[in-house]
């Protein structure tokens, strides 16, 4: 008697917003006791709350069989209420379904239409294999039920059906198609939807009804049947081109026509990846008209036209890219749109659209996305999304993209690009060191004449503080400096003052660098060292060896401080390094001891400087390193006598003969990888062997001591740590 | 379209409709819907009304204080989906009215009136009450997960007929 109704639990649990977990538990309680009641009111009523509380996220599959008794009730709203439940709780795999059969087969044959549809409509929640092998013959025959009502419902029963008992469709496909002429145009739109919808899986099997299917194409005017329609042709036009040309007046006269946008919208989609653009007679003017059309979505205030605007261009892009270009500033203006799914979506095209002339200005566009706005009347309008990582690594990622791809072909100015890097580090806010890196190191490899301009911008990273004290985290991208540091080193005839750029690599803080880094810093700090040296030997006298001698005992000193390091690599090369700068010490004091010995050979002595320093200079100079072209290798002519195809060694007779010529392959395709990045270049592996070859003949014979020396300090040392 | 949840301006959801079978549990599924009222809430109004989330896309639409959301996915006709909500709201509306006519409200003025109060403050009630129409008024439009039937008649028809039956 004093039940609750669906109305009261919900002003109840409006009335107990603060404990309402503890309220909707109390009538979960109630619904329990009431589920089992004998009275059908309040056991439907008890159903209708349980599915109230399911929307709301509380489980109600245990009422299952509940649920079959209100379904089953002979009141037409009781039964309603059953149904909507099963909708909306019951599950594949939920137990009860088998008792439904005989029920759902009883309220399909009823008389009332209404019951019918209610069964229907549930049906098609619920089926599952058993129950559609069972009511497949029950439903066949109501395909031609007097009402068009109740047709139009089996109709859409049945694409359920055959997902579940692919059978079904074998035996009901004939009657189905029938439908296609049915007398009520609601039954021809679920046909159409259904095979449109089966078609999307295997279109091959409904190419026999595109003569019917066009006729609809012509004479319909319901727009949602022709959407669904046209989209159906989408799918059967790239299976048999000569329906394209078919279809091509229709669709054309639909774009030019109607005031529909989703309508035009789907012919313009359906024109594209129906392939129609390819296979068409006068397929230019087609493409024109639907970006043309497409124009308008891009300006209308609508934002949602926009939106769907622009990801239908994204698809004529790649056959159309000019057409597309036309609406350049269009989609440039959508790059600042405040929307950022707009924004993505004209990103996407403005990666097509690039070319020399308008890079600059697209790259700036998007730079100032990264940048804060400092103008006050802009700054309240940003989105908030402006400042969402992701968001700022798409972008950078893109800019990157634009301007490297087809080896930098678009860049005219590779300054500029450095610069462009450059900035990018400071304002990135995102991780995006490593790419950087690559990108800095491969265009100053590759590009010799930025070389110069490159250098002096690395003198700005490395020379900045605030990458260094920002060095752990990672959206500081300090990682840059690894390439700051190698360009530097290798490149440093460009230097102004190189006792400057060796400053820099051993400047407190550098120890908190990334070990790879650090490795980098080492090294350089020896190529500048050497060529800085070499450059002093040139004019050489009693000023400069001091100064040498001076900076070399400094350098010493400061280089002890990557010897501690946990990194065995940097530790190893910072005993090298200093072991190196305390040979040249010695020898520079010791040369200096003997010049004093001879007095009365002062001229000779002073301008001749120490050999060990032009030895030093070879060891890293000696070659220049040159980006190779991918086909260099292929101009090389192979000597005389050198037969490729001979054995070295023979092969072994378990060991697979292809072995060791894979090795040597991989080798050299590793090493391509490693500094070529894209692939386009090779530094000729010469280079590196040469250098190698240096290095031991100029110590041999002269330093094992020291290396075994070194070696024990190195093992001592991380014994320690 | 794959489903379709309706959440209020504080991220409730009032009403929602699963299609495709979703293998989600109840706690799960509470939680998505209350991401996509996020999502939604975030949104102003100078911004599409379609984003993505997850492998679906999303398009919702608001009135008054009630987002009507519609998953679906990039085959679908986006903007027929936009047309869809527009539809369905239209929909209940009239449905709405018509309900409120059985009732015996007779005077115009009285029933314009009602409706403001309805679509300017009450609509979220309107809907929490009446659960079951606005279930029924879905499943005529959409099946499948399919939009199958968008003409007013042809939907409102068997409502209102069900409707007298119940009584």
């Amino acid at each position: 008697m004093f039940e609750k109704s669906l109305t009261d639990l919900i002003r109840g649990i409006r009335a107990n917003k603060k404990n309402e977990q503890k309220y909707i538990a109390a009538c979960l309680q109630e619904i329990h006791q009431e589920i089992k009641s004998n009275d059908p009111d309040i056991k439907a009523q008890a159903v209708s709350k349980l599915s109230y509380l399911q929307m709301i996220g509380y489980d109600m599959s245990w009422a299952s069989f509940h649920v079959v008794e209100v379904m089953s009730s002979p009141k037409f709203s009781q039964k309603l209420t059953g149904y909507l439940a099963a909708t909306q709780s019951f599950r594949q795999d939920t137990d009860v379904l088998m008792l439904t059969t005989n029920l759902l087969k009883k309220d399909l044959a009823s008389g009332n239409h209404l019951e019918v549809g209610i069964a229907l409509n549930g049906l098609s929640h619920i089926v599952t294999p058993d129950l559609a092998r069972d009511l497949c013959q029950d439903l066949v025959s109501m395909l031609s039920h007097s009402r068009p009502y109740v047709r139009k419902k089996v109709v859409l029963v049945l694409y359920k059906l055959f997902l579940k008992f692919p059978e079904a469709l074998r035996l009901s496909f004939p009657r189905l198609k029938e439908r296609l002429d049915d007398s009520d145009p609601s039954v021809i739109c679920a046909v159409v939807n259904v095979i449109c919808e089966l078609a999307r899986k295997n279109p091959k099997n409904y190419l026999s009804l595109a003569p019917q299917l066009f006729k609809l194409l012509n004479t319909s005017s319901n727009n949602w049947m022709l959407i669904k329609i046209i989209k159906l042709f989408g799918a059967l036009t790239p299976l048999e081109p000569r329906l394209a040309k078919k279809l091509l007046p229709p669709i054309t006269q639909q774009i030019q026509t109607t005031s529909a946008m989703s309508l035009l919208y789907e012919c313009i989609h359906t024109v594209i990846i129906g392939e129609m653009l390819t296979s068409g007679g006068n397929s230019d003017a087609l493409a024109a008209m639907c970006v043309s059309k497409l124009k308008i979505f891009l300006e209308d205030p609508d934002q949602n036209l926009k939106y769907v605007g622009l990801l239908a261009l994204s698809k004529i892009l790649p056959a159309y890219p000019k057409l597309v270009a036309e609406n350049r500033d269009i989609i440039l203006k959508c790059i600042d749109d405040h929307d950022i799914s707009i924004r993505l979506r004209a990103l996407d095209l403005v990666v097509g659209m690039v070319n020399k002339k308008n890079l600059t200005d697209i790259v700036k566009r998007l730079m100032s996305h990264l940048l804060p706005s400092n103008n006050n009347n802009e700054s309240s309008t940003l989105p908030s999304t402006l400042l969402e990582p992701a968001y700022r690594a798409d972008i950078i990622n893109r800019i990157i993209f634009i301007c490297s791809q087809n080896s930098y072909s678009n860049i005219l100015n590779f300054e500029w690009y450095i610069a462009v890097l450059v900035d990018l580090t400071y304002v990135a806010g995102v991780n995006v060191g490593e790419l950087l890196t690559t990108q800095i190191m491969d265009v100053g490899v590759r590009v010799k004449s930025v070389r110069q301009y490159c250098v002096k911008a690395m003198q700005r990273l490395l020379s900045d503080s605030s990458l260094l004290e920002n060095c752990q985290f990672p959206e500081s991208n300090s990682e840059v400096l690894y390439a700051a540091a190698w360009i530097t080193g290798e490149f440093c005839s460009y230097l102004e003052t190189p006792t400057d750029a060796i400053g820099y690599f051993v400047q407190p803080g550098v120890t908190k660098l990334p070990h790879n880094v650090q490795a980098v810093y080492i090294q350089s700090v020896l190529k500048v060292y050497a060529y800085w040296a070499n450059s002093l030997s040139y004019n050489w006298d009693e000023d400069s060896k001091q100064e040498l001698l001076r900076f070399t005992e400094m350098i010493k000193d400061k280089i002890s401080m990557f010897c501690s390091s946990t990194d065995l690599e940097v530790q190893e090369r910072a005993y090298n390094a200093r072991e190196i700068f305390s040979i040249i010490h010695q020898n520079l004091s010791t040369t200096h001891e003997t010049t004093f010995d001879v007095e009365n050979n002062i001229y000779s002595s002073t301008n001749k400087s120490p050999s060990i320093i032009s030895e030093l200079y070879p060891l890293f100079f000696s070659y220049e390193l040159n980006p190779v072209a991918p086909k260099a290798q292929k101009k090389v002519p192979v000597p005389e006598g050198l037969d490729l195809d001979a054995w070295i060694n023979e092969p072994l007779p378990e060991s697979e003969n292809s072995e060791s010529e894979e090795e040597e392959e991989s080798y050299g395709y590793g090493y391509t990888q490693k500094f070529g990045g894209s692939g386009d270049l090779i530094f000729s592996s010469g280079t590196a062997i040469g250098r190698r070859r240096d290095r031991k003949s100029s110590k041999k014979g002269y330093n094992s001591e020291e290396d075994e020396e070194t070696k024990e300090k190195v093992t001592i040392n991380s014994f320690c740590i | 379209m794959t489903y379709l949840p309706e959440l209020n301006k504080q991220g409730q959801t009032r009403f929602s409709r699963y299609y495709l079978g979703m293998p989600i549990q109840a706690e799960e599924r509470v939680l998505m819907e209350a991401d996509i009222a996020r999502k939604c809430l975030k949104r102003s109004d100078v911004q599409c009304s379609i984003f993505e989330y997850g492998q679906y896309k999303l398009a919702y639409r608001r009135y008054a204080s009630l987002f009507f959301v519609i998953g679906f996915d990039e085959e679908e006709n986006h903007l027929s989906i936009l047309e869809l909500v527009q539809a369905y709201v239209g929909k209940l509306i009239f449905f709405l009215t018509a309900y409120i006519n059985l009732y015996g409200v007779n005077d115009p003025n009285c029933l314009i009136e009602i409706l403001n109060t309805y679509f300017d403050n009450v609509c979220e009630l309107d809907i929490m009450f009446n659960i079951e129409k606005v279930q029924v008024i879905l499943e005529e439009m959409v099946s499948n997960g399919r939009i199958v039937e968008t003409n007013k008649h042809n939907v409102l028809a068997p409502v209102l007929e069900m409707n007298k039956a119940s009584r």
